[in-house]
Formats: structure tokens, sequence, C-alpha cells
């Protein structure tokens, strides 16, 4: 059987490198890379306690705005966000290495399970929360914190969202994510796996409040002839198998077209080779410097030596029962039909059709990609934590 | 070409560069290797009665991912026979003649050992002899190395008993833990000293490992204070060199020792008047091949400079060094921040409003420009933000001009001359919200 690698592509930093590595940082004032990060944690006190040797002090300046501070050391875009911002790029230097930083740190917590964060004093107040991804779960954890009742509903058999089932398997694997929700799981929230909420009345009836962080929906459609012949998936369902399964059982094609150019059909390209493709190729309608997708992670599509086939519009999807080719126009106005035995489609995400968020009701929030048209788990857990503050406040007030 | 011949005391080396007595100069191996490598001189590990070391002898404070910033140790003198050390201090004068060879001594405080102990010595031809009244540790319980060198009286009658029977030079090694180094370098002028080394290491406990509480370095769970050397030490010996190169009773040359790692360092020592410079942490940590940046630094600086000789050098600085009463209170500076090279991390602001005068007022960051700027009016031109910034020659320390001669404290006190206008708000910034 072939060896797949899908070792971490940023490795974790030896004792001795983030030692090093957190005495360059220059511990600025009202810092930049805190400003950036959309849960501002206090990035220079946690790489300062790294450097003291203070790991638990460091992973709780790290958790504590921020519960899934773990997956995002991994899975967060750094390079637009707290290395982007961090002032030794002005003095035209490598940025700290924050992201790596922040996984020494928390993982030292996860790996020791140490328990840095306790459930409130019950307040005999219950909030429903729908949705166990990032926002729901980060939400649920302040909540539990304050001392309300949590219950949490998912219609999927495993908890954490995109953390556990969408994040690229050589940035963050599911048993890492799983270990991160587990942690919050262990403040006391109920979960109620495989849960498929139809509408929010009997919550209503049976809670205080009602978070929803339901995420997206599905991948939207080509809308061109032949989707529905086989070896045709769409990117997630893709992504989410390969994470929960072994690697041998998900399929692969030898020749792989992945439509689309954001970040999702970056891993979908990236893990496609990886899983043994002979070919893996990119295919966007638009030119090279329109590609949605970061540039590090076109950097590394490329380093992967996936191909990329620009200015092609798909048209129709050929094959007989099964894939064959994919027919594109090309900036010429031209026909071409570019041979396949697999077609991944990541042209982004609808919203979610099925459900509807009441709107004008106090006593529900929404947070997530499902109320923010999809963003990062770090803008997620944003959302969770704030609207947990908003929760408790509103609980808190009809408590007293 | 800089022609770093040293002719120290009348002890002549290649260069000024000489091995500190301590492990690095143990035996003939060592100072052998050392010579070939460039070295040139050595001070050999003190010699006396074979003692009994402990295992565990040294500590070190690291700072941040530095290593050994700091260094201590409790290692006594040399525990080998003494009559095995003078046969290799002849062997390796004879292999090196051009070399300088020291035998660092340190004897029971009675007249006939010292006599003994320095006949023995000037029979290995060595070309000097460095009195141990320095060591800290251990022996000055035995009544030996600093409890020696902490007591005028005592340091000038040792200096008298050797001085009666030397025919070489005699360098006393002095030690720093004293309230006023000057009168124990008098002392031993007083003595009959041929010139001084100076700083043996300084008394301290490195470190505690709070996991057992054990002091560091640990034998069996406790531990003694040692002495104190390595690059954190190089301030305190500087100055003490520069004590006592400036006092006009203390005219012998002067051995600069104390944290010394660079030509930088080392020329440092030389313009505070030391004579001849000696190296032992930066050895223990890096080996005797960083002798060739010591040479091949400082000759490059001289050159660049057109010094020709370690003389063209030697106590520049130290008239430079004077009291405090004696500086000008009229020389007003100011901070002044390059804006364009400025990178934001706002470090001078926080050094300066918590630590200093409050002299630095914060800009809103989403305006594109500049994020600090100084207030010139509250600025007292005292360094601080230009230390804490991280880019070099971003914020600079600028002269402000005036019509007013210089004037010290002691003419003012005296009630001479007339002190420039300085700002109210040097006394009166205050906190506020809004800052």
């Amino acid at each position: 059987m072939a060896d797949f690698d899908f070792a971490d592509i940023a490795p974790p930093l030896t004792p001795d490198y983030a030692l090093l590595e957190a005495n360059k940082c220059l511990f600025c004032h009202d810092a930049p890379c805190t400003l950036a990060c959309p849960t501002h944690i206090d990035v220079p006190a946690f790489i300062k306690k790294i450097a003291t040797g203070n790991l638990r002090g460091s992973a709780r300046v790290i958790l504590e705005p921020n519960p899934f501070g773990h997956s995002c050391a991994r899975a967060c875009p750094v390079e637009v966000l707290c290395e982007g911002a961090c002032v030794l790029n002005d003095r035209d230097e490598q940025p700290i290495k924050i992201a790596l930083l922040q996984r020494h740190a928390t993982d030292y917590v996860l790996e020791r399970k140490l328990k840095l964060f306790q459930a409130g004093k019950p307040t005999g107040k219950k909030v429903a929360i729908v949705g166990a991804g990032p926002a729901g779960l980060s939400c649920a954890r302040d909540l539990r914190r304050a001392g309300h009742a949590v219950t949490v509903f998912e219609a999927k058999p495993l908890p954490g969202g995109l953390s556990t089932y969408g994040i690229a398997e050589y940035k963050l694997k599911a048993d890492v994510a799983l270990a991160e929700v587990q942690d919050i799981l262990d403040l006391g929230v109920e979960l109620k796996l495989g849960v498929m909420i139809e509408s929010l009345g009997p919550l209503l009836e049976e809670y205080d409040a009602v978070f929803v962080g339901v995420g997206l929906g599905r991948t939207k459609s080509l809308g061109i002839p032949g989707e529905e012949l086989e070896g045709v998936v769409d990117a997630l369902t893709f992504i989410e198998h390969l994470k929960t399964h072994p690697y041998h059982e998900t399929r692969v094609g030898k020749r792989v077209l992945v439509i689309g150019a954001g970040n999702t059909a970056i891993d979908a390209v990236t893990q496609a080779k990886r899983l043994g493709a002979e070919e893996s190729t990119i295919v966007y309608r638009r030119g090279e410097d329109d590609m949605p997708c970061y540039d590090y992670e076109y950097e590394l599509a490329k380093r992967d030596g996936c191909a990329f086939r620009f200015h092609a519009l798909p048209k129709r999807i050929v094959g007989n029962g099964r894939v064959e080719g994919l027919e594109v126009e090309t900036s010429d106005k031209k026909c071409e039909t570019i041979p396949c035995d697999m077609i991944i489609v990541a042209i982004g995400q609808g919203p979610r059709g099925e459900f509807v968020v009441p709107q004008g009701n106090p006593r529900v929030f929404v947070g997530g990609d499902c109320a923010n048209g999809g963003a990062e788990i770090v803008n997620a857990a944003a959302e969770g934590v704030a609207v947990a503050r908003r929760i408790h406040e509103l609980l808190g007030r009809s408590h007293g | 070409m800089a022609d770093l011949r040293t002719d120290f005391a009348g002890i002549k080396s290649p260069n000024p560069f000489w091995l500190a007595s301590g492990p690095p100069t143990n035996t003939y191996g060592q100072v052998a290797k050392a010579f070939d490598q460039g070295w040139g001189g050595a001070v050999w590990k003190t010699i006396g009665e074979p003692i009994i070391n402990v295992f565990s002898r040294y500590g070190a404070v690291d700072l941040g991912p530095t290593r050994m910033m700091g260094f201590n140790n409790i290692e006594l003198i040399s525990d080998r026979p003494i009559a095995d050390n003078l046969k290799e201090i002849a062997e390796v004068k004879r292999n090196y003649p051009k070399h300088a060879i020291i035998a660092s001594l340190m004897v029971e405080s009675k007249r006939a050992a010292w006599h003994e102990m320095v006949k023995q010595t000037e029979d290995t031809g060595a070309d000097g002899i460095e009195l141990n009244f320095g060591c800290p540790h251990g022996m000055s319980e035995r009544g030996m190395g600093s409890a020696v060198g902490q007591v005028p009286d005592y340091t000038c009658q040792i200096v008298e008993w050797v001085k009666e029977v030397a025919t070489i030079p005699v360098i006393v090694k002095l030690t720093p833990n004293v309230t006023d180094i000057t009168y124990i370098a008098r002392a031993a002028v007083q003595g009959g000293a041929d010139a001084l080394s100076l700083i043996n290491t300084i008394n301290s406990i490195v470190a505690v490992d709070l996991e057992t509480f054990e002091p560091q370095p640990s034998v069996r769970g406790k531990s003694s204070h040692g002495g104190y050397c390595g690059p954190a030490v190089k301030p305190i010996a500087l100055h003490l060199v520069s004590a006592v190169a400036k006092d006009p009773q203390v005219t012998i040359p002067i051995s600069g020792i104390g944290g010394i790692g660079s030509w930088r360092d080392a020329t440092e020592f030389i313009a505070l008047g030391a004579g001849s410079l000696q190296v032992c942490t930066a050895v223990m940590h890096y080996g005797f091949r960083i002798v060739e940046d010591l040479i091949d630094g400082l000759s490059n600086w001289m050159d660049e400079r057109g010094h020709r000789t370690l003389a063209d050098v030697r106590g520049r600085a130290l008239p430079r060094v004077t009291k405090w009463e004696e500086l000008d209170l009229n020389y007003h500076l100011l901070a002044h921040i390059d804006q364009d090279k400025c990178i934001k991390c706002e470090l001078c602001w926080t050094a300066c409003e918590d630590g200093a005068h409050q002299a630095i007022r914060r800009l809103p960051r989403d305006n594109g420009g500049p994020v600090v700027e100084i207030i010139e009016e509250a600025c007292v031109g005292c360094n601080l933000c230009a230390l804490v910034c991280p880019v070099q020659d971003c914020i600079t320390m600028e002269p402000v001009p005036n019509d007013f001669a210089p004037v010290t404290w002691k003419e003012y006190a005296a009630g001479k001359g007339k002190l420039a206008p300085r700002s109210e708000q040097f006394h009166t910034a205050t906190w506020s919200k809004s800052r």
C-alpha cells in the first residue's frame, strides 16, 4: 500500500526553538498582531510567558479569548492576520512565528490535559445551541463558565464542525480537533449528536435562549450538464471523507480536476495529489491574479506539484456513466475537453436553505459562518464568545 | 598592520591576549594548544598545596536563549601536585619562549611558605608571578584568596614577603568584593607590586532550582557562594579598572579581566587603562579559537583609525571618566525619532511612560502615520527610548544648543555659572488616561 504524506506542513517547534523565537518578540505595546486577531489574543503576553517558561499561563492567555486557540494555531491564515501584522515585517525580517508559538503553548496544556477553565456556579438558566462547530462550542464554553446549563444539538456524528471535518489533513487532524472539543465538553456541556433541528420553536419553549451556529450548506452546484456522473464530488464531502477514514479508503482518480480557486479548492487539489493522483489540476474560469485563495495557499499547491488551468470556464462534464472529461471554454472562446477521471467541485458553499432563523426574537442569537457568510475558525470563535457575553447579560437581567 | 606586541611590567608577549588563571590553563596541553592558536600569554591555574574539589562546580545565568550570560564557579585552585605544575610551566616556557607564562600562586599566609613557593616558581623560567588574592569561595574560608585581598594590611604584607625573594615581575590580582578597590590597590603598590590584575570573580549565587530548592551548582542538594564572571560582569570590571587606573597613587600597569569575550570588550579595557587582557569564561564557552577574532578585530579597528601600537589606545578614555559633579549641566539633549525607520512597536512609549518622564505621545494606529512622537518640552534626554528601540539609529539623541556656558554642579553649587532654562514639564508631567 502506498504511503501517504499527511504530516503537518508546519511541524511543532522544539522547546529550544520556541525559546529562541519567543525571545525574538519585541513585546510591542498596543501590538498590531493582537489588533489583527479577530479574537484579539494578547499575543505579546502569551509569547512573553513562553519566554519565561510559564506555558500554562501562556495557554490561558490564548484560550481565554479564543476557545479554539489550538485549532487556530494550525488552521488560521496567519499570513494575513497576526503574522502579517508583525512589526518585524517593517524591519524587513521574518515575522515572529506566532502560530507555531501558539501551538507550542496550547499543545502543552492539551497533551497534559490541564484544565484551565471551570464551570460556574449553576444559575438555573438553560441555553440551547444549534450546531457544534467553533461558533457554537465557543459560545457553549463561556456559557458554562458563567454557570448556565448548555445543550448542543449537532446533526453530524462528530462535534467540531469544520474544525473536525473541513481543515486540510496536513494542517489539522480530526483527533486533535476533537481533543480540543472534548476539553470544552468536559465543562459539562450536554451534546446531542445526530440530531437535526428543523425549527427553533420547540427549543424556545424549553430553553431561556437559543444560539444558532449551523454553518453553511452544501457546496454550490456548477449548473452544467453531467454533474450527476460518477466521479464528480464536492470538495467538502471529499475532505470530510479523507479526515474520517483511513487514507486508502478515500477514492481518488488518476487525473483529478478541481473546479474553483479558493482556499478549499487548494485543500482539495493538494489532498488529492497526496492521496495518489498522478495529475491534480485546478481549473479556474479567470486568471492567476484573480484567484481568491491566499498567496501562500497557492504556493502550497505549486509546491505539491499541482497544475493550473486558468481562463477555462466549465461548460459540460462528459462521460458515459463515469466522468471522462471536462469541456471548458477557453479565453479565445474555443471549446476544449480536458480528460479526467475525477472532478472535485470547490466553488463555495451556499446558505442553509432548509433552516430559517427567526428574526427579531431577543432570545435567539446567531454566529459563525451562517451569520458572517463563511469565514475562518477564528472568526466563528470570536463570534461565539461575543454572543455568550450577550446571552449572559440577557439571562443575568432576567435572573435578577 | 597594527603592532600588538605587549610589554607589561617587563613581561613580553606577542599580543595583549592572555588566558586568565583558571580551568583553561590547568595543563601543559591546554596552554601549548592555546599558544599554537595565537594566545599571547597565559596565567597558570593557581598553584598551591593541592586541594580536593567537589563534583559539580559551575553554574550559569542564561539570558533568554543566550547561554552563560553570567557564570560562576566553586572550584578551588589546582588539584595537581605543585611539582607537576612547575614542571609543565618550565616545559611550556622552554617550547614557547616568546609567549608570556605567568604562575598564579596561593599559599597559606606564612612568610616561609611564600618564600619557598616563589623560589620554586622562579626556577621554572616563568616570566612573572600573579598573587591570587581574589578567589572569593572556598580558599577564603582557609584564610587565603580574597581573605587576603579584602584587607589592605594583609595584602601589603604578603606582597612584601614575595618581593623579598622575587626577581621576576609580581602581579597582584585584586578581588572586587570590597567597598573601595583603590585601597587594596594602593596597599599592593605599597608592598612593592610590579603590576595589578583585576577583577577576580564576584561573590554570587547564580540560581535556585525551583523544583528542589537547591542553589546552583548543587553538591548533593547544597551549594555555596561562588565566583561570578562572564559577560555580565564586564561593566563592573570596566569601572574598577578605571578607578584603579585613575588613582594617582597607583602608577603600575593593570591587566584587565572580567567578561572579555570579543575584541570590542578588550578594546574598552585598553581604553580605560589596561596594559594586557585576561580571558577565561569566553574560552570555557567557545574554546581557544576565539583569539583569532580578538586579534583580527583589534588589529582592523586600530588600522582603520591609524593607531599603530597599543600605547596609542591605552587609557584614551580615562580622561573622560570624571566625577559626576564635573559633568556639564548645560548640555541638553532631545530624543529624535526617525519616523521612516520606526516599525511602530511603541516600546519607546511604554518605557518613557512607565519608566521615565512621560515625554512621548501616542497617536492613533489607524491614521496610517506615525504612532509615537516626542513631547519636546517634557523630554529630559535620558536615552531610555533610544536604548529600548529595536531599530538601529531610529531614535537618536540630538544636542539642543543654547547660549549658556558649560557649568558643572561643583561650580554651580559654589555660586558660579548660570543654568540654561529647563522646561517646567520636566517635573510636572502627570498621568492621564487620554495620553
